[in-house]
């Protein structure tokens, strides 16, 4: 957090002066590690066997908030007869061989109706899974009758003791993970491990709360999504969820990578985290809403939600006799994520790309995939500051130096269209916290330098124009006006202002926001509803403008305001700076401690009160029981915490939702030194590969490739370089791409401080300097000892500072949930001196191909 | 200038007449050292901002003179920074003033050995013709089971993560009316 | 005259030794601002480096390196890639790998009392008797650390706790060092007292700056810092060095690098309150068992007076490349100034004036 977050680490510093302990658990020691009380240095990719191991001395040792954990999760529910645990195969229930895909229907809880999960199954099946899932939904609704839409409550023991209640699942599912195997497979001793699980147990409770903070290498795995998920169940067994001083902090990397999550430039969500349409499953709004939305908690109004978006995007054209035109929107019939697009790139199934602040070629796994997706283009739009290696492969990339690709039949046609910059527009951008923060623009652009708004708002207009234009020309067939009906109708017809007819980002804003059938901007999303008569591009910002009032530009002093700070900038939801912050108080609505009081209960007032606004219905007391077959927020109780959750519970385990397993499982990384030592499987069986030349993986456990080596960044530069090493301030500070080793590795392998080094992979061999420090540490696995390997991922040929792409040497494999790849662990062989040039690298890296026993690769 | 005032500026004089013997303090500042003032002091305008690197999110001041960016600082006001800023934040001037930054539009044509001048406005409609043929080339209306699809796998973008709410929001919508559902960003990454 | 002759005969007692009112000294009028300064708390240093560059933006000081051919490449020492103070460097934070053997070290640094050996430092407590936090009061409620959960789980090795994964290299405890030096503004500032063109002055503040519209580059000044801290830049010809915001202090801003430091290690504002605030820590320090904790440059009585910038250092100031005993290089001038006192007055004036001279060619 110290190395790529500095100012947020002010926070923890301030923390560590008022006497919190601080543990860093990372493979590296780094500026994080030299502040902390402790350092745990361990093997990369084996979070989930250091998290189960928690989860287990928890467990041992019933330590974990015990009412908490019965007031507010799921322990005391009874799963399914028909769920087995991985055990010691590694595998659940449900698993198909052939597939490589599991069919969650076995861990599904006793008596449960199938639920879909809180934001919808997204594309997680295959179609045939998904429609038998759907089936199963309707066929266990139909057989409720009446009580269709009612939350089905399942089996419970609050005893805790049924030996298929979730608690006991768990219990036996990490009863594996001993301080022992933990040691044997993470690299640290049993002390270290003791030292932490004795820490975190110590200082969580009523009085007392444990805050776990990771910046997002966690998700560079194929196991990612169940790293996440591992520390969520540690956490809510600790009380930790919910409370000020706790949570799981996800410390992500981009101005506003939070805000185009919520409002998704990505392919398997519309905004505010509704899924995207499939072809299969959704032929209509209803169907889309049966398959995809709680009929319980507040996803139960995702109709709302849906309607009030479409009606954003298609104004009039979205009426009620039209499913709110649904049907225009475009539909998913399967994973269509950024790894999956660069194929298609490179099969030329797809013809144009725009990059848009993004720079693959050297961001990106898999550097020459990437080149290589690139260079089968028609035509490439680029729009960025400085010339970006992505922009310029054509002309100087690795594979023009290799004689892979020649510029001369490369047919991509390039615009590089420059942009503004943060100073030259206005805007929001939503931090790692949630919080929306408006920037006013200081300056114009220079030259042709536009804003992403100017550009995408005047490309839009002239397709629109030129397309009615061809209609108007032409006789377009019924296909033709069908194709372009969604194009045409759509609402686009934004206030400009100068003399580039600027579009007003504030009047976009607005539209995010959302309208009642008066015109006047929501105030929140309960307003919105299902009848067409409310818009709102993205339902969780809706107050963003409430009043009329740009929220996010609210800048009262913090020095001013208490330690909540909520009138700067607006948080989503609801300006709630604590998610589910209603755990902050007991069952009853009182505060756990004094210490700790969040929110709650005004008994006097008849309302939820306190530093932070309620993440809760406001009225709704803590000794509310929902009536016999209430639908929506009214089908959770006051002691529901967890109101986006179809049954306001935090889950420990999870019956649905998760494409590798309702529990996190140890898996070894795709590449690795060594075998599972937790399960017979050795990594994770649902993982998704690409199985092409220009993607080869290294074995495990091979002598070719032994060592394991992980990517980060350096606080002196940014991702792919692009605002950094084209600076001279900072480009001096970290002039150089550069490989961390031990002392014992560079005697192993003859390497000299401040030489070269040349790592090869089955992707290709790559060259960095040589830096040996005692901050890498090898670690003992059994009897085999563990080199690790650091390589920061700044660089590219590009800008005053270069060097070669340590991305470049990653291959991708990836995991089922959300489709990233495993970036932060991987394994090469390490050698002196500089890699070869030319043509001789290709044979180079072919030949230790051969000796590894790997298929021929690189570029076919 | 009179000749008292002159001589009065002499740092002989100021030395040998003042409480300076030694010429070490005042008896030595240069009229220039006398008038100087902050590089922000004559800012038309202080503009609040957001850093642009990381997701922690940052306040900024941007200190703004005769239409040029002439210093960024931290926001004292800012809850989340509290006026503080990384190395990356700090070379934020650098970062929007760069030499190296390019504004203008370079082209690169098919099979083109150099990077070539164009016109923005013939490089936008020269995309939006080449976004609408590749539209039409990978629309597909149904699947082969007969089942609406509405969408092209024609073109796609990459990005979003750098950019404004309100400019993925304009991203997102035009691509959704294009059908084209290929829009990924570094969240993915 | 007798100013001057009391000046250079030592009466003045301005060229060493405790010296409060450094502005008064160096003739300020008693209407002057409070001497200000630096405390840089090397205990929380983080490394960032924003130091370096918010002065570099706010400086205009050109990108360091002698030759454009070392511009960008790496210095091999750690993660300093600045590599020492000079005229294009103001600020420079010193990364220091440090290696002892297994279970030397000292206490972590600026930790609290929670049980915890130092960063890097496994504890080795076999039997799992957890440690008993120092303050009752602020123990943490939960598990009690030697409950026999903990304890059977230990038990069940076969050398009780001992047993780790580490390869001999983890027998060395690593710990990194890092502090971002600059400029000391000495109490007796050895680049001042020999600048022969009043280029370096004493500003009202009380600190040390460089008049880039005086300076000759004699480079005079540069062996005469104690700290090796001022030099003279290639480009340009001038001596430059740290000017702790000249420009800034008089519109009431602090400096660059204090404001944009995220954690709050470099602390700017009136000299007397930093060093009440550095005692305050270094007590606090030593009270945690942080027994390295030292000051350094606080010292009136000190080789140059005390500095206006002044470190909180975890260890001795050689590990972090500074001189352990910094004594300002005009010293020992009063004493062989009395000897020629009368003559020098005249000598002197002629000096000034032909090095004035020299400064306005």
């Amino acid at each position: 957090m110290a190395e790529a977050h500095p100012v947020g680490f002010q926070w923890v510093m301030e923390a560590k002066a008022r006497g919190a302990t601080i543990i860093h658990v990372d493979p590296r020691f780094t500026r994080t590690s030299a502040v902390a009380d402790l350092h745990v240095p361990f093997r990369a990719g084996t979070d989930i066997a250091f998290l189960g191991g928690l989860i287990h001395y928890v467990l041992d040792n019933e330590l974990d908030f015990r009412e908490y954990v019965t007031t507010f999760t799921n322990a005391s529910e009874i799963v399914g007869e028909d769920f087995a645990d991985a055990d010691v195969s590694g595998i659940f229930s449900g698993y198909d061989p052939e597939t490589g895909r599991y069919d969650p229907i076995s861990w599904q809880m006793e008596g449960g109706v199938y639920e879909a999960p809180a934001a919808g199954q997204r594309d997680h099946w295959e179609p045939e899974l998904r429609e038998h899932h759907a089936a199963h939904a309707s066929d266990t609704a139909g057989g409720a009758g009446e009580q269709a839409h009612a939350p089905a409550a399942p089996e419970r023991d609050d005893t805790l003791q049924h030996p298929r209640c979730v608690y006991q699942v768990l219990k036996r599912h990490y009863a594996r993970y001993t301080p022992e195997a933990v040691s044997q497979v993470c690299g640290m001793s049993v002390e270290q491990f003791l030292e932490v699980a004795r820490a975190i147990t110590r200082n969580s409770g009523r009085d007392r709360t444990t805050a776990w903070v990771y910046s997002v290498g966690w998700t560079h795995h194929t196991v990612g999504a169940q790293y996440i998920r591992a520390a969520a169940i540690l956490q809510t067994l600790l009380g930790n969820m919910g409370r000020p001083g706790g949570g799981i902090l996800a410390l992500r990397g981009h101005a506003s990578i939070q805000g185009s999550t919520d409002i998704p430039t990505l392919y398997d969500l519309l905004p505010g985290y509704i899924p995207m349409p499939n072809a299969h499953l959704h032929t209509d709004l209803q169907s889309f809403l049966d398959a995809d939305a709680a009929k319980t908690g507040f996803w139960g109004h995702m109709d709302a939600y849906l309607v009030s978006l479409l009606k954003a995007w298609w104004g009039d054209a979205a009426t009620p006799e039209n499913d709110f035109a649904f049907d225009y929107l475009p539909r998913l019939t399967g994973n269509h994520g950024t790894y999956g697009i660069v194929r298609d790139q490179i099969d030329r199934k797809t013809y144009g790309y725009f990059l848009v602040g993004e720079n693959p070629a050297v961001g990106h796994a898999n550097g020459k995939m990437q080149r290589l997706g690139l260079a089968n283009l028609e035509w490439l739009v680029v729009r960025d500051m400085q010339m970006i290696e992505s922009a310029s492969f054509w002309k100087d990339g690795p594979e023009i130096e290799t004689g892979e690709l020649r510029t001369e039949e490369i047919g991509t046609e390039v615009f590089f269209l420059p942009c503004a910059n943060h100073t030259e527009k206005s805007g929001t951008f939503t931090n790692t916290q949630r919080l929306l923060q408006w920037r006013r623009e200081a300056v114009h652009p220079p030259g042709d330098a536009r804003s992403e708004l100017h550009f995408y708002f005047h490309l839009g207009r002239r397709i629109r124009e030129k397309l009615a234009e061809a209609h108007r020309r032409g006789t377009p067939t019924a296909e033709q006006i069908e194709r372009d009906r969604p194009i045409l109708d759509l609402t686009w017809d934004y206030p400009t202002f100068g003399v580039h007819s600027e579009p007003d980002p504030e009047s976009v804003l607005a539209e995010i926001n959302g309208f009642d059938a008066d015109g006047n901007p929501l105030s929140s999303y309960t307003q919105m509803t299902a009848d067409g008569s409310t818009s709102g591009g993205c339902w969780i910002y809706t107050g963003v403008y409430a009043g009329g009032v740009n929220q996010a530009d609210r800048r009262k002093p913090g020095s001013e305001q208490d330690w909540v700070a909520a009138e700067w900038g607006w948080a989503w939801p609801a300006n709630r700076r604590t998610l589910y912050n209603r755990a902050s108080a007991d069952a009853e609505g009182r505060p756990w401690s004094e210490r700790k009081a969040y929110v709650w209960w005004d008994a006097d007032a008849g309302r939820w009160t306190g530093h932070d606004v309620p993440d809760f219905e406001a009225t709704k007391a803590p000794s509310y029981r929902p009536p016999e077959g209430a639908q929506y927020e009214d089908a959770l109780a006051g002691t529901d915490a967890f109101i986006m959750q179809a049954d306001g519970k935090a889950w420990l385990y999870a019956p649905t939702g998760l494409a590798d397993g309702p529990m996190p499982t140890h898996y070894e990384p795709v590449e690795s030194p060594v075998a599972n030592l937790l399960h017979d499987q050795q990594d994770n069986p649902a993982r998704e590969d690409i199985d092409r030349a220009w993607n080869r993986l290294n074995p495990a456990m091979s002598d070719t490739y032994p060592y394991v080596f992980l990517t980060y960044r350096l606080t002196e530069h940014h991702t792919a370089g692009g605002m950094s090493r084209f600076l001279g301030y900072l480009s001096e500070l970290q002039p150089e791409f550069f490989c961390e080793v031990s002392p014992a590795l560079a005697a192993e392998r003859g390497l000299e401080h401040l030489g070269w080094a040349t790592l090869i992979s089955t992707r290709t061999a790559i060259e960095a300097r040589v830096v040996v420090t005692e901050r890498m540490k090898p670690l003992r696995i059994g009897d085999h000892v563990v080199h690790q390997i650091g390589l920061p991922y700044h660089w590219g040929s590009n800008g005053l500072s270069v060097g070669d792409p340590a991305n470049d040497l990653l291959g991708v494999t990836m995991d089922p949930n959300v489709h990233i790849q495993e970036s932060k662990v991987a394994t090469c062989d390490i050698q002196p001196g500089r890699r070869p040039r030319g043509p001789a690298l290709l044979e180079f890296v072919e030949s230790h191909r051969r000796k590894a026993g790997v298929e021929p690769g690189g570029i076919t | 200038m009179g000749v008292r005032t002159w001589l009065g500026e002499w740092p002989m004089v100021r030395q040998a007449t003042g409480p300076d013997p030694l010429a070490r303090g005042a008896a030595v500042q240069s009229p220039r050292t006398r008038t100087l003032e902050a590089r922000t002091h004559g800012a038309d305008e202080v503009v609040k901002s957001v850093c642009p690197y990381c997701a922690v999110g940052c306040g900024q001041n941007i200190y703004v003179r005769d239409g040029r960016v002439t210093q960024i600082e931290g926001d004292p006001d800012s809850p989340v920074s509290r006026g503080r800023l990384c190395p990356k934040g700090s070379a934020s001037t650098s970062l929007v003033t760069s030499p190296t930054r390019v504004t203008t539009v370079r082209y690169r044509r098919p099979y083109g050995t150099e990077w070539e001048d164009l016109d923005l406005d013939t490089a936008v409609d020269m995309i939006a013709d080449r976004v609408i043929d590749a539209r039409r080339k990978g629309w597909q209306d149904t699947d082969d089971e007969g089942r609406v699809l509405r969408r092209t796998l024609g073109f796609s973008s990459l990005g979003g993560a750098t950019l404004d709410n309100e400019e993925n929001y304009l991203i997102k919508k035009l691509f959704m009316a294009l059908g084209a559902i290929q829009v990924e960003n570094q969240a993915r990454i | 005259m007798t100013n001057l002759f009391d000046a250079f005969t030592g009466t003045a007692n301005s060229l060493s030794g405790p010296l409060p009112d450094p502005q008064t000294d160096a003739g300020w009028s008693d209407a002057h601002p409070k001497r200000v300064g630096f405390f840089t708390d090397t205990s929380v240093c983080i490394g960032c480096k924003a130091c370096e560059v918010a002065c570099k933006e706010w400086n205009l000081v050109p990108d360091d390196g002698t030759d454009a051919s070392d511009l960008y490449r790496l210095t091999g020492m750690s993660y300093d890639n600045t590599g020492d103070l000079g005229a294009s460097s103001w600020r420079h934070v010193a990364f220091i790998e440090d290696v002892r053997p297994h279970g030397t070290a000292t206490p972590a640094h600026g930790g609290q009392e929670t049980g915890f050996l130092p960063a890097g430092l496994p504890a080795v407590h076999g039997g799992g008797n957890g440690h008993t936090p120092r303050d009752a009061a602020s123990a943490p409620p939960g598990p009690d650390p030697a409950q026999p959960g903990t304890v059977d789980l230990l038990a069940l090795l076969p050398d009780g706790g001992a047993h780790g994964q580490q390869t001999p290299d983890d027998e060395r405890d690593v710990r990194w060092l890092m502090s971002s030096d600059v400029c000391k503004h000495c109490t007796h500032a050895g680049c001042l007292d020999v600048c022969p063109t009043g280029a370096l002055f004493r500003t009202e503040f009380g600190t040390v700056v460089v008049q880039d519209d005086i300076c000759n580059g004699c480079g005079y000044c540069v062996p005469s810092c104690p700290y090796g801290v001022i030099d003279v830049r290639e480009s340009d010809g001038g001596a430059h060095k740290c000017t702790l915001c000249y420009d800034r202090l008089g519109e009431g801003l602090e400096p660059a690098c204090a404001k944009a430091c995220p954690t709050n290690s470099i602390q700017f504002g009136d000299l007397d309150e930093l060093q009440a605030a550095a005692d305050a820590r270094l007590a606090e320090l030593h009270g945690r068992g942080v027994h390295e904790a030292r000051l350094y440059g606080r010292d009136p009585d000190d080789g140059v007076g005390g500095d206006g910038a002044f470190f909180l250092l975890l260890d001795e100031p050689e590990v972090y490349g500074m001189p352990p005993d910094p004594i300002v290089t005009t010293r020992d001038l009063p004493e062989m100034w009395r000897n020629a006192a009368l003559t020098a007055v005249g000598l002197g004036a002629a000096l000034v004036a032909a090095f004035w001279k020299g400064g306005r060619r």
